[in-house]
């Protein structure tokens, strides 16, 4: 019922949004305006390459779907984050991430396997070991005080490991920044997940993590849209993304 | 609770040693037996205080705030979500001094060094109200009277106008009993000309007011930092190369040190890296120059001034803007000054000249009011990277014993270091300038 109503906000919402850029006026194009005191075409040496280019043939939708984020975030996402953090003290937040980062190392675990990376998969084993076990279900993270290191593998990287490329930059609804190929790579990991989670957890734990798991994922995740400062957040998150997704492959 | 003691003990050193130094030198304070551990400028600027150095500070209630400075105002869509001023608070719920901070060039209300400063001076017992720099993108669409900022005297009567509109707001919540103002960098250029304004307008009748790592000469400063960018090997042109490599050489120490990014995460990168000088100066050079490319497009659209988009042009939140970064990226800070802030206010000041315009945006300016200002105090160290050699003699001059200059620390490198909390601490608690 709850979950329903939820549900149409999101959609009034993302309708809304979308309905929005058919009120923008259509534009003359740029040169057709007096050329500015800094025109690119003086400022620009002749034949550069645009030094943070990201493949991004999506940008209009991309740009709506990252709006759309902003206004989740800010009349549904974040208030629900702050009420969690108001709500659960600090302990018991911590042991709630501390378990879900237990199925993200398991999760870790298969793509190292998959990767035929053997010590990030024996570092991400032992972790889910050693936490389910003395971490108490994976409540606390002991790994992480014994030094055993983090691997964090997706199937994404397990892609790009066996050569696919990133493919067009793409901001998904609610989970923000990604790209064609680690967008895709996230419904492999939600079935794993949803697998180990029908096994390991009771009906009630499963569905209270349904629920948990977002709202951690959120209260984890410093970045607020349009909130880094830059006049050019979204080429800028593009660019840093996709830096970042690459380099992750390539370790 | 042995933490505690212990930060205790070092905080009433600090007062003692500020003391003491303050009475025993006649001119500047000097510090000494200063173990800030880093003695190259430019480490200290880019790593800061490794974490066993830094001053122990509680989590704090720091919450974020919005308010609307310019109801009437229509921010351009481009920038839809700048329309309120962002800032955030950390209060008391009993009568206390209230603070506040002024972040520098480009940054945040909840950046790390205001973030940090608010954590000392809520432990301290103060109400803390923390405020973007107003070369912050959101201060420049939501606060800043003209669009256009930079000049010393209009920045302060944006930053006054915004703790008074701010002050109204929280004045039915808590009970105050003195107000003060510090700020870093920038900020702390700020910070001396808003204790000026406050001495004329009295909304706040500052107690005491901390200059932290101020320039003397913004446009000095600026043509420094603006010249760092030319260490990148092959200028702007490279600076996706150098920047990937960087980033390489990052996420690999980020994938050794395990998911523990922590306090200390940025010198451990560093002693992993082992950057030269010229390399780190190249990475000052660009975090400045991304924070200038920021700050002229949006004064540019603001305004419509026509400096990197078409006047006239109207752009959308979905407009795309690769060309303009790519240009902004390439202009230094002083063209700003030069070709967009100087036409601009030349069009109101018909009589000014460019070496006015820029001669007054210096502390020099006001130099007779900080000379015979006993509430202002300064904090600064001898080797600051955005000082012209022989400026730092400026602070010793004119605040004299109320100057206390650092040997090391770079520019604002040892404000998270255990000694220079204190100190900033003891500023505001101890009775201020001795």
């Amino acid at each position: 019922m709850m979950l329903q109503r939820v549900r149409r906000t999101v959609i009034a919402a993302l309708i809304l949004t979308l309905a929005a850029c058919a009120s923008y006026p259509p534009q003359k194009p740029a040169s057709d305006y007096p050329e500015p005191i800094f025109p690119a075409k003086r400022i620009l040496p002749p034949g550069h390459d645009d030094q943070m280019s990201v493949y991004d043939p999506w940008e209009g939708m991309n740009k709506h779907i990252y709006n759309f984020n902003y206004h989740f975030d800010k009349a549904i996402f974040l208030p629900v984050v702050q009420g969690y953090e108001t709500v659960v003290p600090d302990f018991a937040r911590t042991g709630i991430h501390n378990f879900f980062k237990n199925f993200d190392d398991m999760l870790s675990a298969v793509n190292s396997l998959l990767q035929l990376a053997p010590t990030k998969a024996a570092q991400s084993t032992g972790r889910v070991l050693v936490n389910s076990t003395v971490g108490l279900f994976g409540l606390l993270d002991v790994a992480s005080l014994w030094g055993i290191p983090r691997p964090m593998e997706d199937f994404g990287q397990t892609m790009g490991r066996w050569g696919v490329g990133q493919g067009p930059y793409l901001v998904l609804p609610f989970l923000g920044p990604s790209n064609l190929r680690d967008g895709i790579g996230k419904l492999p990991d939600f079935y794993v997940r949803s697998m180990i989670q029908d096994e390991v957890l009771s009906d009630d734990v499963r569905i209270a993590s349904t629920v948990a798991w977002p709202v951690d994922t959120r209260a984890n995740t410093s970045f607020r849209y349009y909130e880094t400062g830059s006049a050019f957040e979204y080429r800028m998150v593009r660019w840093l993304y996709s830096t970042k997704r690459r380099l992750d492959v390539e370790q | 609770m042995t933490s505690k003691i212990r930060i205790a003990v070092r905080c009433v050193a600090g007062v003692l040693a500020y003391l003491a130094s303050s009475i025993a030198t006649a001119s500047v304070v000097t510090v000494q037996n200063y173990e800030y551990p880093i003695s190259d400028r430019f480490v200290a600027t880019v790593v800061g205080t490794p974490v066993e150095y830094e001053a122990k500070l509680p989590s704090i209630p720091f919450e974020q705030r919005s308010i609307d400075i310019f109801p009437d105002r229509k921010t351009p869509d481009v920038f839809f979500y700048g329309k309120e001023l962002l800032y955030s608070v950390a209060l008391q719920d009993h009568e206390s001094p209230l603070i506040f901070l002024i972040a520098g060039t480009g940054a945040s209300h909840e950046g790390s060094k205001n973030r940090n400063m608010a954590k000392a001076f809520y432990q301290a017992g103060f109400h803390v109200v923390s405020t973007s720099s107003p070369t912050f993108n959101n201060f420049v669409t939501a606060a800043s009277y003209t669009g256009v900022v930079g000049d010393a005297k209009k920045d302060a009567e944006d930053i006054y106008r915004v703790f008074e509109k701010i002050w109204a707001e929280l004045e039915q919540d808590i009970e105050v009993s003195t107000f003060n103002v510090t700020g870093y960098s920038l900020g702390g250029f700020n910070a001396a000309y808003v204790a000026k304004l406050d001495e004329t307008r009295q909304s706040f009748n500052f107690e005491n007011v901390l200059l932290i790592n101020p320039p003397v000469s913004i446009y000095n400063s600026i043509s420094l930092l603006d010249r760092m960018i030319n260490n990148i090997p092959g200028g702007m042109d490279n600076f996706d190369k150098f920047f990937d490599n960087l980033m390489r050489a990052y996420i690999n120490v980020y994938k050794e040190s395990s998911d523990a990014i922590g306090d200390d995460f940025l010198y451990k990168a560093y002693k992993a890296l082992n950057l030269k000088d010229e390399q780190l100066a190249a990475l000052i050079g660009v975090s400045f120059r991304l924070s200038s490319a920021s700050l002229i497009f949006t004064s540019d659209v603001v305004v419509d001034f026509g400096f990197i988009k078409p006047k006239g042009l109207i752009l959308n939140r979905y407009s795309n803007l690769t060309q303009y970064n790519e240009v902004a990226n390439r202009i230094g800070f002083t063209d700003y000054y030069h070709e967009f802030f100087y036409p601009f206010y030349k069009q109101t000041e018909p009589d000014a000249t460019r070496d006015e315009f820029i001669a007054a945006i210096s502390l020099e300016e006001i130099e007779d009011y900080l000379r015979d200002t006993e509430k202002i105090t300064v904090m600064h160290n001898a080797d600051d990277i955005i000082l012209q050699p022989g400026e730092i003699e400026f602070f010793a001059d004119v605040f004299g014993t109320r100057a206390t200059i650092y040997p090391t620390g770079g520019h604002c490198g040892n404000m998270s270091y255990s000694d220079n909390v204190a100190h900033m601490v003891a500023v505001f608690t101890g009775g201020g300038a001795p």
